[in-house]
């Protein structure tokens, strides 16, 4: 009986020398962890309770320093130089309604719908001026502030406030709105995170609760195929095109409930939804007679509201038109 | 607080006047002494929340009942609003038009009206195209109406979509849009940028055809308007009173929206800011403005220059909103008018000079043809009066502008004809009516291309040209500074080169030593002469 195996080709040896020979060189991660204390933090005892160290991430981290004049300079390059030239490539954004913001003064909220971590990228290169240099962006504090990196990061390229999303407190409330009476314009995420499969989620008060508490107008913006491109769950990017439709900025009038704003906001970006699907009179026309189809999409099985999205929620790449076959 | 306009005695101490010259300017001295200018008022104060002004007007129209009482599902709603010839330059948008639009439309909406038409009110002006629309109604209300068809131009050639409403007591046949006429409601969105736009001109002449619209765009009646600038001394708007009032009678049941604009024309920041200001108050960074753009627009070609200009979009702010009965409304938006642009002067001049600019209500992203020229002039500009024209009779106009011999070959295919053809032969308007008109009006081809393609009316250069019949009776002698000398003369006018010249040519006429006015327009001014 022959021997099934073949000798090993001079190109196989050769790789297989290399590989041996990379094994032996010294690896930069086992080096890290043979670094013991002094040079690495302590380890703590069994039985002893460590001093409570104060927190400086998450809720508690300190954004002040992103709105100095040379943050503001570095984010101005990062916005300009770097994130809309990306977005630009990976979302070929149409933007629409610029002109409903005609006559609007000072600094106002921005609350769009949430579908992707491109969304707050997309919304902040899209405001127009005098807002787009002057805004800061509410993100969640248990996402964003958890490390000090994503911290800088989120605080440098979008001038970001961590907002508590677990539980209730005042501080971030507070912070936002001390920004506001400043003169700084809010970007914020009124569903509180990205949608988990393509739908809406019901709008949280944040966004009502500081226009009341500032009264300042909310302006309803409309973000549509960011899901396309990055999803909840995925990191990769597969480039598409999005648009960014604004709204008419709705203003709380003196007696109004937060919650009253609140639905009308959700109101409003469901009727841009509308309009953005179909035409702006039908879907006028919807809205007065309160049939705008809702952000939420069906209430119906899983799989009925992911059939229900269309390609809404297709995050492929679009498949290459075939070289014409000749007749 | 903005200044009212003003009445300036040139002295020795006045500097160089800003003349208008197409597309571009000129520097010129009048003779002290014996000159004065008028100078517009400064633009208003603009409405601070048109959007709460358009609302208010709607829901608490005059002589009627609010909008929305007057919407009702199944009904058939139309909207006109006014051409591209209106506002000049074009406003930056969201254009007001647009704004009113969509609050008509949003009740519309919420009253569940379904079947809805807008028209552009373009009576026999060119069809606008799709970019124009767009400027005019906004994005969202194009792409909601015009790729079904509900969004279009008004054709007053077409005998499938034309009403005869009946005749007035004076024999004028009134015929409209038949949509317009049979719809339950017809909602009319105007612009009422001079005070000759709007009132019941707006749908008796915007929505008509031409067998209506003859009655009164003829010699004899644009004669008789002294001047259309002022409704109550104009047989061009007692003769389309007449026709509301017929329209009115055959039960069209019309809503009228109108608004006004202020005077900021080329704003007060930007390299055309300085056309808005008086030359004794341009600072060292205007007259080096200035200097600059004169520099570099006398080194461009003219289709570039025109390119420039026809982009500029001018800043100007809301200044009043009305809603409801024609009338009523129309009464309200001529004072808001006359606030802005009625600047009192004492007495008549011998000559009257005036420097065109670049555009007029009908070469909007095209030519100013000769034509064209002398309907600005002789026509717009010279009407720009209350009371008594600016000039004496028998006087002498001076107007500046290139005045080139060119045309514009889709937007005016019979003005050429008409240069060549009526012109050479006489620019008595009431012979070129009586030998010229209907054949004009009548031919096959121009009727084709207005239907179809982007042109004027066949008979639309005729009516350019009565448009200045009241000056050409009035005045003694017609001079243009730097015109192009073959057009010039075929137009019927004489050339000159220089102001100087042309104001020595006018001692001809009104003999040595005269008095001179200069209408300092653009910004718009119209004289309230006493």
């Amino acid at each position: 009986m022959a021997d099934r195996r073949t000798p090993a080709t001079r190109v196989e040896r050769a790789l297989r020398s290399a590989r041996d020979a990379g094994r032996r060189l010294p690896s930069p991660a086992r080096a890290v962890r043979a670094v013991e204390f002094p040079l690495r933090a302590p380890s703590v005892p069994a039985g002893v309770e460590p001093p409570e160290r104060k927190a400086r991430l998450g809720a508690a981290y300190d954004t002040a320093w992103a709105r100095s004049p040379a943050a503001r300079l570095g984010r101005l390059a990062l916005l300009e130089g770097v994130m809309r030239p990306v977005i630009r490539a990976v979302a070929d954004p149409e933007r629409r309604g610029y002109d409903r913001l005609v006559g609007l003064d000072g600094p106002a909220i921005f609350a769009a719908n949430h579908l992707s971590h491109l969304d707050a990228g997309l919304l902040l290169t899209s405001l127009p001026e005098p807002w787009r240099h002057r805004a800061f962006a509410g993100a969640a504090a248990d996402y964003f502030f958890d490390t000090r990196v994503k911290a800088t990061m989120a605080a440098l390229a979008l001038n970001a406030i961590p907002i508590e999303r677990t539980k209730v407190t005042r501080r971030s409330a507070l912070l936002a709105a001390d920004l506001i009476d400043d003169g700084w314009s809010m970007v914020i995420f009124p569903e509180g995170g990205r949608s988990p499969d393509g739908w809406g989620q019901p709008f949280r008060a944040g966004a009502a609760f500081l226009a009341v508490r500032c009264g300042v107008p909310v302006v309803p913006v409309h973000l549509e195929g960011t899901g396309r491109i990055l999803p909840k769950g995925t990191s990769r990017l597969v480039p598409g095109t999005t648009r960014v439709t604004f709204g008419t900025p709705l203003r709380p009038s003196p007696d109004e409930d937060m919650r009253d704003l609140a639905a009308r906001i959700e109101a409003a970006v469901t009727g841009l939804a509308d309009e953005v699907a179909g035409d702006w009179y039908a879907a006028r026309r919807r809205a007065h007679a309160g049939e705008s189809p809702p952000l939420s999409g069906p209430d119906a099985s899983a799989w009925r509201r992911a059939w229900a999205l269309g390609d809404r929620r297709s995050h492929r790449r679009p498949a290459r038109t075939p070289w014409p076959l000749r007749d | 607080m903005p200044r009212p306009g003003l009445v300036l005695d040139v002295d020795r101490s006045t500097p160089p006047i800003l003349f208008h010259h197409g597309e571009s300017f000129r520097l010129e001295k009048l003779p002290p002494g014996r000159s004065r200018i008028v100078y517009p008022a400064e633009p208003l104060a603009p409405l601070k929340d048109v959007a709460g002004a358009i609302d208010d007007a709607l829901d608490h129209p005059l002589d009627s009942d609010p909008l929305s009482a007057r919407l009702f599902p199944g009904m058939k709603l139309v909207i006109a609003f006014d051409d591209v010839s209106l506002p000049l330059p074009k406003m930056r948008r969201p254009d007001i038009r647009q704004r009113v639009i969509e609050a008509v439309l949003d009740r519309a909406a919420a009253a569940g009206v379904d079947d809805v038409r807008i028209i552009a009110a373009l009576a026999l002006h060119r069809r606008m195209t799709e970019a124009e629309l767009r400027h005019a109604v906004g994005d969202r209300v194009y792409d909601a109406f015009a790729p079904e068809g509900r969004l279009y131009n008004h054709d007053a050639e077409d005998p499938d979509d034309l009403a005869f409403l009946g005749t007035t007591p004076h024999g004028e046949e009134v015929e409209i849009n038949k949509r317009a006429a049979e719809s339950d409601l017809l909602v009319y969105v105007n612009i009422n940028i001079v005070s000759m736009d709007g009132g019941h001109k707006s749908t008796a002449t915007g929505l008509a055809s031409y067998r209506s619209i003859r009655h009164h765009h003829n010699p004899a009646t644009m004669e008789h308007s002294r001047s259309f600038m002022d409704r109550h001394s104009s047989e061009l708007h007692h003769a389309n009173w007449r026709m509301g009032e017929v329209i009115r009678k055959a039960g069209v049941q019309v809503f009228q929206i109108e608004t006004t604009l202020n005077t900021d024309t080329f704003g007060d920041t930007g390299p055309l800011s300085v056309l808005q200001k008086r030359e004794w108050e341009w600072t060292t960074r205007d007259r080096v403005t200035f200097m600059g753009m004169k520099a570099g627009l006398d080194r461009m070609s003219a289709s570039a220059r025109r390119r420039i200009f026809q982009g500029w979009e001018a800043p100007y702010g809301v200044t009043s909103v009305t809603a409801g009965a024609v009338e009523p409304v129309h009464e309200r938006t001529l004072e808001h008018c006359f606030a802005q642009h009625l600047v009192p002067v004492e007495g008549q001049t011998d000559v009257l000079t005036m420097g065109l600019p670049y555009i007029c209500p009908y070469n909007v992203h095209s030519i100013m043809n000769p034509i064209l020229v002398m309907c600005l002039g002789l026509g717009y500009f010279f009407n720009l009066y209350r009371g008594k024209p600016l000039v004496r009779e028998g006087g002498v106009l001076i107007l500046s502008h290139p005045t080139p011999w060119e045309f514009h070959p889709v937007h005016h295919p019979s003005y050429i004809d008409f240069f060549e053809e009526v012109l050479a032969d006489t620019t008595d308007p009431k012979v070129m009516a009586d030998t010229y008109e209907e054949r004009y009006a009548n031919d096959e081809w121009y009727r084709h291309l207005y239907r179809t393609s982007y042109a004027y009316h066949g008979v639309h250069p005729f009516y350019m040209w009565y448009w200045g019949a009241h000056a050409l009776r009035h005045l003694g002698s017609v001079i243009i500074v730097g015109g192009d000398v073959k057009a010039v003369r075929r137009l019927g006018f004489r050339p000159a080169s220089t102001l100087q010249d042309a104001l020595e040519m006018a001692t001809d006429t009104v003999g040595p030593q005269p008095t001179v006015t200069h209408l300092h327009n653009p910004p718009i001014v119209m004289a309230d002469v006493t």
